[in-house]
Formats: C-alpha cells, sequence, structure tokens
C-alpha cells in the first residue's frame, strides 16, 4: 500500500515538472503582475516610442553592482505641470518599474529604487501638460536582482 | 511586514516625503530550493497632503525588496502627510506623519 502511494505522488510530481519543462507553464503566467499594471505597462512603452527629449534630469548609476538595488531619480520640478513620472526598464520581464500620478501641490520629482535583471537601457518617462518627454541611460548590472 | 517610516521635513515650503516601507516583493519568479516563491509586492501607493491626494502610483513588481521614494510637495512644517499601500494579496498599510 505504501508503495503505491509512492509511486502515485511521485507520478504526480513529476508530472508538474514536465508541465513546467514543456514551457506550459511559462515564468511569465507566474509572474504576478495583474493585468491592470500590464495595461499600464504597455501604455508606458506606446508614450516612450513616441516620446522626444525631456529637458529634465534624470539620474540613475552608470554601472549598478547590485541589480536588487538600483537607486534612480527624476527630477523635473522646473517643469509645469508634471502629472506623471515613469520609470522603464526596457530588459525587464515587465518593463514598467513604477508609474506616479502627481496632482496638486507635488513637485515634479521621485527617487526610488528599483530591481534589474541585466543591463538594460532605462528610460524616465515625465508627462508634463499633456506630453510625455524622456530620457534614457544605459545602466550596467553585474549580478542580476531578479530570480537567480 | 508593514511597517512604513515615514519622514517629512519641510524646508523653504517644500516638503521633502521620505518614505520606507517594509515590504518582501516578491516578484513570483524567484525560486527557493527549486520552489517558486509567490508573489507579494506592493500595487498601488497613494500619498496625501492634509487629506489631499498628491502622489497616485502605480507600482510593480520590479521595485527593490523594502522599498524607498521620496518625493517633494509644496508645504509648511505642521502639515499632515498620510501614505497608503495595497499589495497583490490585498493586504494594506498605512501610516501618517506631521510634517517637521
Amino acid at each position: 500500500m505504501k508503495r503505491r502511494l509512492f509511486l502515485k505522488s511521485a507520478m504526480a510530481g513529476s508530472a508538474v515538472a514536465t508541465a513546467v519543462g514543456a514551457g506550459l507553464l511559462t515564468p511569465s503566467m507566474v509572474f504576478a503582475n495583474t493585468a491592470d499594471f500590464k495595461a499600464v505597462s504597455d501604455a508606458a512603452a506606446a508614450a516612450s516610442a513616441g516620446a522626444g527629449k525631456g529637458s529634465f534630469k534624470f539620474k540613475a548609476p552608470k554601472i549598478a553592482e547590485n541589480g536588487a538595488v538600483v537607486p534612480m531619480t527624476v527630477d523635473a520640478s522646473k517643469m509645469d505641470g508634471v502629472t506623471n513620472i515613469s520609470f522603464f526598464v526596457k530588459e525587464n520581464g515587465t518593463p514598467l518599474a513604477a508609474s506616479f500620478n502627481l496632482s496638486g501641490a507635488a513637485a515634479g520629482y521621485v527617487s526610488t529604487r528599483i530591481k534589474m535583471g541585466k543591463t538594460s537601457q532605462v528610460e524616465a518617462l515625465v508627462t508634463a501638460g499633456g506630453a510625455t518627454t524622456k530620457v534614457s541611460q544605459e545602466v550596467k548590472v553585474t549580478i542580476g536582482g531578479c530570480g537567480g | 511586514m508593514g511597517n512604513i517610516k515615514l519622514k517629512p521635513k519641510a524646508r523653504k515650503g517644500v516638503i521633502g516625503i521620505k518614505a520606507l516601507i517594509k515590504h518582501p516583493m516578491e516578484t513570483g519568479l524567484r525560486k527557493k530550493k527549486g520552489k517558486i516563491v509567490p508573489a507579494n509586492h506592493i500595487t498601488h501607493m497613494t500619498v496625501a497632503h492634509n487629506g489631499n491626494v498628491v502622489v497616485d502610483a502605480d507600482i510593480g513588481s520590479s521595485i527593490s525588496k523594502d522599498p524607498y521614494f521620496q518625493f517633494n510637495v509644496a508645504g509648511a512644517k505642521g502639515d499632515t502627510i498620510e501614505l497608503k499601500y495595497t499589495d497583490n494579496k490585498g493586504k494594506t498599510g498605512s501610516a501618517t506623519a506631521k510634517s517637521k
């Protein structure tokens, strides 16, 4: 009886393993970014494609030793009517890291830390008065921060 | 979890808000001993200044563990800053601080 149980569970286990191996369960399916966020990310990608060069400051390291913590800062406080600041990492599974909608008394300034899987072009998108502009910079990552 | 450090500091009519949220920020991609660690990350965050929402952020899983944010808001000493967040498991957290 015990042997039978063992066989059964072993079979069940291997079935899951083959499902993963066959690509039925791709990481992107397990990746739990919500559908909403995916939509925001896609919108940001579209905005990024048509965006001109921005006149704001974007600070990010040229070389990040640890991809798990990459500090970046967008300073667009000289621009008027900033409504959105987004961080966009091109090579990440979901490129958009975060999108900040600013309103009222908030100045166009956001600083945060993001994770990067590998060396990538990083874009900062700033929407002011309905127009989106971007500044991009390459960040070299020596140790990736996603998975592993 | 749920531990938030919120430090607003006023200088020359601008409040610099520094926030550090204790959160594992798991992407759902990382594996530990061959098993995928379930995703657990902040999805939404708002910052209010004297009751008015000034920052409304959509946050992805690619923000670092124990996320740190910095914002600037026009205001003065004594103003109230409130931060609220929601993660993908539906958990929420909030913190309130008076500007120094």
